[in-house]
């Protein structure tokens, strides 16, 4: 069994270690928010946070996190930052079809954190792992100074 | 808000059936045991209050459960924060698409197909509930109005609420030629109201076909033969069956499947399989070969679309100006790769997807596992992106064939490589132009032949008529400019191995590519401004010319640019809505092309939701961004050799301009939308390069061995 840290709470899972994230997230956990895309960390469907920072889920080992703290889409909302995102997002409807948007939210709600206001160069070099096929990267680049407007 | 009510007919509940609520605001509790009333396919009223709407078009982000609310709640006048919206069930009878005949989300149609349907259905609903209050009040139904999910009588001052009219409205008859709203009277249409299907998509709650978890399900990845069409020749599955989670190995004779407790046990089990295939037929098929054959297609005689004056007299004598353009293979690459759950029963099946022609999925399911039509359920979820690809049933036959050999419900997903390396393609075009030009810069002959693969001839065979492929010369049968002498073609060429399939942009893609193309190599050959070319051009289409204006304006056409920078313009009537896109560019020495800035204007006729047709134009100009950059597929020995976006590239973030979306209000009848900056961006980026370095490309995507170094 290896024991995890998601959203706060302890979870037990009888898997292999080095099973990714992604799919003990998605499959033994049924937290389906994060989304299987590529599968070699080159679209950011994936990203969850360990500690606060944004990861690839779909390339990390489950046997090697430990004690650290995972956060996905389903409660980053509670988090400052996550939740400035999230409303951002909406006031200005970035959204189309929405698969990539929980990777897409999980990097801007990262990339606040360490940069409460972010550049568009900060935006470029924090986003341009996560990909959007619908093409809201425009939508996205103005709710991430939004958000960042709505930090005091 | 999730409901798993039950549907007129079928059963929704359960995890496809997740439904959104436009407000939070919950109206009182109405009598208990009130029948729904039901007035037609769309509307269904509850005792409470609650509207719900069936949705008779699929949501893939291009955010017509918005739309399509909006237009039955205007002429229902229904209080907007009382609706909910649902996934319509398989069902051609009531959810047909009225422009395919079949239940589809297509062609940039959605609002253009529904429009006066679901007005009609939103007023004689609204008739109904008038009616029902006037005799329940003894007045003229003429005396009374409607606001709000309420029924009005000024007179006497009183006012009913939609819920509380249902118990006796649900027995009238629905009068099927109710009055419209005069659009001045329009409340919800024309404005941009937020949409119903984003905040759950922020929190990780939306529910998309891959999300499906019906209980005890199990996953499963799946191998298909590297060379197309090759079959399964021998499967050792000793090391597969060790790995822990994997429960079973399913063998048919075109793939292997592994069964396991979660996908990361089917992929390992997959991947310890030692699979021998036979290639088959194709196993010595190469994009060259497609190509060769295609132009070798091209010079036969096409079968005739249009033919205006006379254009072979026109263009028998003198200098005739003649180029050819292609465009290649693409593949869809929607970010939810392709999947589908499928759980086979004796007596009948059930399915979890999120798909463009649910009705076609029902019956893919029903020949798959061997069960009559109607013994099979189908719930449609959201789409992680559509374009085009899940107009295709075909993953739903392949799950349930998988299915079919597995106990309990089991979901199918496709790795990105086994999406990408077999997906039903955008075929490539061959396009040959011919004009010829007045000496005052007239065109006076005009020849247009594509050569293509026929996607309708297999997907809605009656379009395809007398050798015309309708889809294939969208765009170019309808070319917007003034020509006297015109001759559109199209020659059928099916490329030996490769499936084709409508991809975002259809027809007018590549036929808007070639046609703007060439124009601007004429304008250059004319010694006038591609602007005052095209212009000079338009007179019998005064709007797509005002559109024109508007971008000039917009984008400062004329105005200095930096060296190797430069403006490249493309017009369109395209899917009913007239474009011009103006877009800047740059070209470094390498050959890299900058995105500088992007210009658009839109006449789309009468818009539902302005935020909406932004949008989409924002959107679908990258995505078509992406094709000119990086798009093209290609096969070698009867392989794809692209296979995740490392090699099929997608644009990014840093890659991005700005966009700027010019919007011109009027009140013609709506235009399609979603489809149209894909089809912009490509010649608008092909001519902003002919303008910064001089070189004239005719192949999408971009070679930037052509343009490395060069300068105007």
């Amino acid at each position: 069994m290896i024991e995890l840290r998601v959203n706060g709470e302890a979870k037990s899972v009888d898997v292999a270690p080095d099973m990714p994230l992604l799919w003990v997230l998605r499959d033994v956990l049924h937290l389906t928010g994060t989304k299987f895309g590529c599968g070699i960390a080159q679209c950011g469907a994936c990203t969850v946070h360990i500690d606060g920072k944004p990861v690839r889920s779909c390339q990390l080992a489950v046997g090697a996190l430990g004690n650290r703290a995972i956060t996905t889409i389903e409660k980053i909302g509670e988090t400052p930052a996550g939740a400035r995102v999230q409303k951002a997002w909406l006031d200005l409807e970035v959204i189309q079809c929405g698969y990539c948007q929980s990777g897409q939210i999980m990097s801007a709600a990262a990339l606040l954190n360490s940069v409460p206001h972010p550049d568009d160069a900060d935006i470029d070099a924090a986003m341009s792992g996560n990909i959007c096929r619908c093409g809201t990267y425009v939508r996205i680049r103005a709710a991430i100074k939004r958000a960042a407007a709505e930090h005091a | 808000m999730l409901d798993a009510r039950t549907s007129r007919r079928t059963v929704l509940g359960g995890l496809g059936a997740t439904v959104f609520v436009a407000g939070f605001h919950v109206p009182r509790a109405g009598a208990a045991g009130v029948a729904d009333m039901e007035p037609n396919a769309f509307i269904r009223i509850d005792a409470q209050g609650f509207i719900t709407l069936t949705m008779p078009q699929v949501e893939m982000g291009q955010g017509t459960y918005t739309s399509i609310s909006m237009i039955l709640a205007e002429e229902l006048d229904a209080a907007w924060d009382h609706v909910k919206v649902e996934h319509a069930p398989p069902d051609e009878t009531h959810y047909a698409n009225p422009a395919f005949g079949v239940q589809a989300t297509g062609n940039s149609n959605s609002i253009r197909a529904f429009w006066l349907p679901l007005r009609k259905a939103g007023a004689g609903t609204r008739a109904v509930l008038v009616e029902a209050a006037a005799r329940g009040w003894k007045v003229p139904a003429a005396e009374c109005r409607t606001e709000n999910s309420q029924v009005v009588h000024d007179k006497s001052g009183r006012r009913v609420a939609y819920g509380d009219l249902v118990a006796r409205a649900a027995a009238m008859p629905v009068p099927t030629d109710a009055p419209l709203k005069d659009p001045k009277q329009f409340k919800l249409i024309g404005r941009s109201l937020r949409r119903l299907d984003t905040p759950v998509k922020t929190d990780g709650t939306a529910v998309y076909g891959i999300d499906a978890l019906p209980p005890g399900v199990k996953f499963a990845a799946l191998m298909q033969s590297p060379v197309l069409g090759g079959k399964v020749a021998h499967v050792d599955d000793a090391a597969a069956k060790k790995i822990k989670g994997v429960r079973q190995i399913v063998v048919l004779d075109d793939l292997v499947a592994v069964v396991g407790d979660h996908m990361w046990a089917a992929k390992s089990g997959l991947e310890a399989l030692d699979v021998a295939w036979n290639d088959g037929a194709n196993a010595e098929i190469s994009t060259a070969d497609i190509w060769a054959r295609l132009r070798k297609a091209s010079e036969r005689d096409g079968a005739v679309a249009k033919t205006v004056g006379d254009a072979r007299k026109a263009l028998g004598e003198g200098d005739v100006y003649t180029q050819t353009y292609e465009v290649p293979l693409l593949a869809h690459a929607p970010m939810e790769p392709l999947n589908c759950t499928v759980h086979v029963r004796p007596d009948g099946a059930e399915a979890w997807i999120g798909s463009q022609v649910l009705a076609r999925v029902q019956r893919a399911v029903a020949k798959a596992a061997g069960l009559s039509v109607e013994t099979v359920v189908v719930h449609n979820h959201l789409l992680g992106g559509g374009f085009g690809r899940r107009l295709e049933p075909d993953m739903a036959f392949v799950a349930a064939r998988i299915a079919k050999q597995v106990d309990g419900p089991v979901k199918v997903v496709w790795t990105r490589e086994e999406d990408i390396r077999h997906d039903v393609y955008r075929p490539a075009y061959h396009d040959l132009l011919s004009a010829k030009l007045s000496r005052d810069g007239r065109i006076v002959g005009w020849k247009h032949k594509t050569a293509g693969s026929s996607i309708l001839a297999r997907w809605l065979p009656p379009a395809f008529r007398n050798g015309v492929d309708g889809d294939g010369v969208d765009g170019a049968a309808d070319v917007p400019y003034d020509i006297d002498n015109l001759r559109v073609e199209f020659v059928r060429e099916e490329p030996p191995g490769v499936n084709t399939g409508f991809w975002r942009g259809v027809g007018p893609n590549n036929n808007v590519f070639a046609i703007e193309s060439f124009i601007d190599e004429l304008a250059h050959r004319a010694r006038i401004d591609p602007v005052a070319f095209r212009r000079a051009h338009l007179g019998k289409t005064p709007r797509l010319k005002a559109a024109l204006d508007l971008v000039a304006a917009k984008s400062n056409w004329g105005s200095a640019l930096p060296p190797r920078a430069g403006r490249g313009v493309a017009v369109q009537v395209a899917f009913a809505s007239f474009i011009a896109t103006v877009i800047e560019a740059e070209v470094d020495e390498a050959g890299e092309v900058l995105l500088r800035r992007i210009d658009t204007a839109v006449d789309t006729g009468t818009i539902v939701n302005p935020d909406t047709v932004m949008a989409q134009l924002q959107g679908g100009l990258i995505f078509g961004l992406t094709a000119a950059l990086y798009g093209e597929i290609t096969v070698e020995k009867g392989r794809v050799q692209q296979s995740n976006f490392h090699d099929y590239r997608m644009l990014r973030m840093d890659q991005v301009p700005p966009i700027n979306v010019h919007l011109i209000r009027n009140g013609e009848p709506p235009g399609g939308i979603g489809e149209t900056g894909t089809t912009a961006s490509m010649p608008a980026l092909r001519n902003a390069i002919y303008a910064a370095t001089g070189v004239a490309l005719r192949r999408m995507p971009i070679d930037r061995t052509l343009i490395a170094g060069a300068r105007r």
